[in-house]
């Protein structure tokens, strides 16, 4: 009986390691896994980013040794000191406690506190308090519901849901530093790989700065849950080299294209209700209620990345937002079938 | 006859009609019987916010899913959170605490039956309300909908501009009317506990769950009003005119969150601390020691309470504000981490030299006692300020907190629901079933919330209906699926048991487990009136001296 009984626990906990096995190899491909490196923590590409996961991992290590000790400790006094039959009405020494022993551990986790504390110090100083150079970028980020605007006060640029920044070298820095307000509610700026998180705040400007060290491009994604959409409020960073960067700072600088060819189309813009909601540079159009619209085409999705950013999706965006971001604030705009073709027509130009 | 008992001529004894009973029921004043009926309350919510977190998981299986509108799915995130925390956890708490802290002090009832009852109608009108709001709660998107502010309802998610209609109203009014009636019961507990405790129960012979659940009651009287304070100041935003936390009119945002979380920490504290109580309760017994280091645990609850009302921005460490505030915050976040490892270290100490007995109880401790280091090793990680500016709002901290609450919270609840369900109904839950629910538990939490650590690591956000493919949190999201409908069906078993024991249950004496505290000295379940004549106590645990008057506790304390 005892043999049997011991067998059934031995096959249990044979397949509760087997579990954790296929949990950690899940784990394991997930991290590794190249498409998952676009939104890692672990894989940083940026100053803030990469002072994180040291700091995580002093963190990390030191809770890793507090669980093996502890969970040691609990595993040891189920096995050894285990009833058994034998023992039935007999009690053990009963011990009320050990002013020693109570006193050890109290005193060590203590310690570890001040150690952890003194290393988080350090690091929130470098990354919060890091002065800013001359030489950084400046951005204004504006969440809205649920886009993001993005604005280069010193350039004269407004844009919209794809942020365009330098590439940082070590030698002479030109890191970017932004500057994050909110136009109705609560939302957060995520880019894992770049930086911690940092919201948005009606009424309570906050900042945050970025120095990434790789060209290339940067998912991310609205954190703070802002209503029906934040799960569509997505962010994509480029990372220029400095001549890609000084190209696209200068094409947004120009106003709106103006191709003859699509003369309809930009009437139909001109003479409906889009005028209210977004700006076209060089155009009667200068609503600040939807994102800007001047250079469109630049971007890779529509919808703050609910979309790539193609004629026939950007034609269904135009005529029904909601099947693409249900819930989103742009009303669907009821025109007809040849003034949408129109419209989306010109929006193409829009380079 | 025992001297615990008062013997009841056959002709005494009246038989009822169901609507007698119903009526008894409805009108009791007693607090087993309020105990009972908080506790069945909060099971039903139970069921009902368990289906809204599958609904949850079954949208969040793969990326792009349309199981639930985004509309819904806001919804189902939104009462889930809410509905767990105000009338699942927190009802449950309160009804063992109706229950036992009488029997423990040797009392006949609380101090003042008629409030308790009252606060738990008060409470259970606000479960009525959150979910009537399904029915009534007209919004933008049609006639009759829940709240889909998330359970915190930053500001200005909550105001009039983005919440039109009525259903954040339901929300408001709902945790304002229950916030009463858990003030009701923290007073009633602070009253009963301080007044009403037998001859020779000095406040040091008080069992711990009685220490543990003053202390709890105590922070409840702290956290809840700045919660109330913060409904009704959004009621006046609302609809009298205010502006406290409308940005749009120099309102502040920021200001919701502090009153918020000066609540919702505190909070947090105020459910787990009745966990530790029921596991010192049965780690002792199913060690067959008494509790290690009984003095220094009272002291390192009492500190629990007190530096939790000292930690709250640990949940707004990304709001902006300055490096000297994030750097107060962090250290007392690491800080109350000292006393509560402490406990696990004494739990520790309990069974060690022991003689363990691994009955479902004590399964269910086990599990707790692991689960609960993982859950605040992963709190101290997000301590560590700008480690949480990467893991908050995000799948992280959502499975730090599901490992406190299921992982440390329900575990300790069910170890208490399995020891307690022979006292309370006279019948001996089904063992067998019982690990059963244990395992099966076992194995879809950690397939959970083990995993759903990761794709917080990867970037996923929390309260998103959907995510892109490609980031890898595909398989990952549909591993926590499958681990959920595993607890699924281990809580069936669960009620199963409840219910099938109540009917088919070997019969339970006085003290089926050998234990020691005074609720164990009276039939099961006991008489109304709980003790025949008033118990005198000259130790901590009054059985175990009458058990073993060679070797009595009261010589030694």
């Amino acid at each position: 009986m005892q043999r049997k009984r011991n067998s059934i626990k031995l096959s249990a906990l044979f397949m509760l390691a087997l579990l954790f096995l296929f949990m950690a190899t899940a784990a394991g491909a997930a991290m590794t896994d190249p498409s998952t490196g676009l939104t890692n923590i672990f894989a940083p590409e940026s100053t803030p980013a990469k002072s994180i996961v040291d700091l995580s991992l002093l963190v990390l290590v030191i809770t890793g040794i507090i669980f093996v000790v502890v969970f040691t400790l609990l595993v040891y006094s189920i096995v050894k000191f285990r009833g058994k039959a034998v023992d039935a009405g007999r009690e053990p020494a009963q011990v009320y406690g050990s002013t020693q022993i109570e006193l050890a551990w109290t005193v060590i986790p203590i310690l570890i506190v001040v150690v952890l504390f003194l290393a988080t110090g350090r690091t929130i100083h470098a990354i919060q308090d890091a002065p800013e150079p001359a030489t950084a970028l400046e951005v204004t980020a504006i969440g809205h519901q649920f886009w993001w605007e993005f604005r280069y006060p010193r350039l004269g640029i407004v844009t919209a849901n794809e942020l365009h920044i330098p590439v940082s070298d070590a030698a002479h820095p030109t890191p970017t530093f932004l500057r994050l307000l909110s136009a109705d509610t609560d939302h957060s700026l995520w880019i894992p790989q770049l930086a911690g998180k940092a919201d948005l705040i009606p009424n309570h400007p906050n900042s945050m700065w970025v120095d990434p060290h790789r060209t290339g491009v940067y998912l991310g994604q609205c954190a703070q849950y802002c209503g029906t959409q934040h799960a569509k409020m997505l962010l994509r960073v480029s990372v220029d080299s400095e001549e890609e960067f000084k190209a696209w700072v200068h094409a947004q600088q120009q106003p709106a294209v103006e191709d003859e060819k699509v003369i309809l189309g930009k009437r139909v813009f001109e003479t409906t209700a889009c005028i209210n909601c977004h700006a076209i540079n060089g155009t009667v159009a200068n609503g600040r209620f939807g994102p800007d619209l001047t250079h469109l085409m630049s971007r890779s999705t529509i919808g703050s990345g609910a979309a790539e950013n193609t004629k026939e999706n950007l034609r269904q965006w135009i005529e029904n937002p909601d099947a693409i971001k249900p819930g989103s604030l742009m009303p669907a705009m009821k025109l007809s079938d040849s003034d949408f073709d129109a419209l989306t027509a010109y929006m193409e130009t829009l380079r | 006859m025992s001297a615990n008992a008062i013997v009841i001529q056959s002709a005494q004894v009246v038989d009822r009609t169901w609507i007698e009973t119903l009526h008894e029921w409805l009108t009791t004043v007693d607090h087993k019987r309020l105990g009972i009926l908080y506790v069945v309350y909060g099971l039903f919510f139970f069921v009902v916010g368990g289906i809204e977190a599958l609904i949850i998981r079954i949208q969040l299986m793969h990326s792009h899913n349309t199981f639930v509108s985004p509309q819904v799915f806001n919804r189902m995130f939104t009462m889930h959170g809410t509905t767990m925390i105000f009338f699942v956890v927190m009802p449950i708490l309160f009804g063992f605490a109706n229950y036992l802290v009488p029997l423990m002090i040797g009392a006949r009832d609380m101090a003042f039956p008629r409030l308790n009852a009252f606060s738990f109608w008060l409470s259970a009108l606000g479960g009525f309300l959150l979910y009537f709001s399904f029915l009534g709660g007209s919004g933008l998107y049609g006639a009759g909908n829940a709240p889909d502010v998330g359970w915190w309802a930053y500001a200005p998610l909550g105001a009039r501009a983005f919440s039109p209609g009525h259903s954040s109203d339901y929300w408001t009014l709902s945790l304002l009317v229950s916030g009463f009636g858990s003030i009701g019961t923290a007073i009633n507990i602070i009253a009963t506990v301080l007044c009403m405790r037998c001859p020779g129960m000095k406040l040091g012979r008080m069992p711990l769950l009685v220490w543990l659940y003053l202390v709890q009651a105590g922070m409840v009287l702290i956290a809840i009003t700045p919660l109330s304070a913060a409904q009704i100041m959004l009621l006046i935003d609302r609809y009298l005119g205010g502006h406290f936390f409308d940005t749009q009119a120099g309102g502040s945002a920021v200001l919701w969150m502090h009153f918020f979380w000066i609540f919702g920490h505190p909070e947090v504290y105020i459910l787990i601390i009745p966990a530790f109580a029921f596991l010192s309760e049965i780690i002792p017994v199913f060690s067959r020691k008494p509790i290690f280091g009984y003095p220094v645990m009272v002291a390192a609850t009492v500190a629990i309470g007190l530096v939790s009302t000292s930690v709250w921005a640990h949940h707004m460490f990304t709001i902006g504000m300055n490096s000297y505030a994030n750097s107060f915050f962090a250290l007392t976040t690491m800080a109350v981490g000292v006393p509560t490892g402490i406990k696990i270290f004494n739990w520790i100490g309990t069974m060690w030299g022991g003689k363990i007995q691994f009955k479902v109880p004590m399964l269910f401790c086990i599990g707790f006692l692991v689960q609960f280091l993982i859950a605040g090793l992963t709190g101290i990680m997000q301590a560590a300020v700008p480690f949480d500016w990467q893991l908050t709002l995000s799948y992280f901290v959502v499975a730090h907190f599901h490992y406190v609450i299921v992982g440390g919270i329900l575990f300790a609840l069910f170890g208490a629901f399995y020891y307690w369900y022979p006292k309370m109904t006279g019948r001996m839950p089904s063992e067998s079933l019982g690990k059963w629910h244990f395992w099966l538990f076992l194995i879809g939490f950690h397939l959970t919330f083990d995993v759903m650590h990761i794709p917080g690591l990867l970037g996923m956000p929390r309260r998103i209906y959907t995510y892109e493919p490609g980031r890898g949190w595909d398989t990952l999201n549909l591993i926590i699926t499958i681990g959920a409908f595993i607890q699924a069906i281990a809580i069936l078993l669960f009620v199963a048991n409840l219910i099938i024991s109540y009917f088919k249950g070997a019969r339970a004496g006085n003290d089926p487990w050998d234990a020691w505290t005074l609720e164990w000295s009276i039939s099961s379940p006991p008489p109304a009136y709980n003790f025949a004549s008033v118990p005198t106590v000259a130790s901590r645990r009054p059985l175990w001296d009458l058990k073993h008057p060679e070797d009595p506790d009261s010589r030694y304390e």
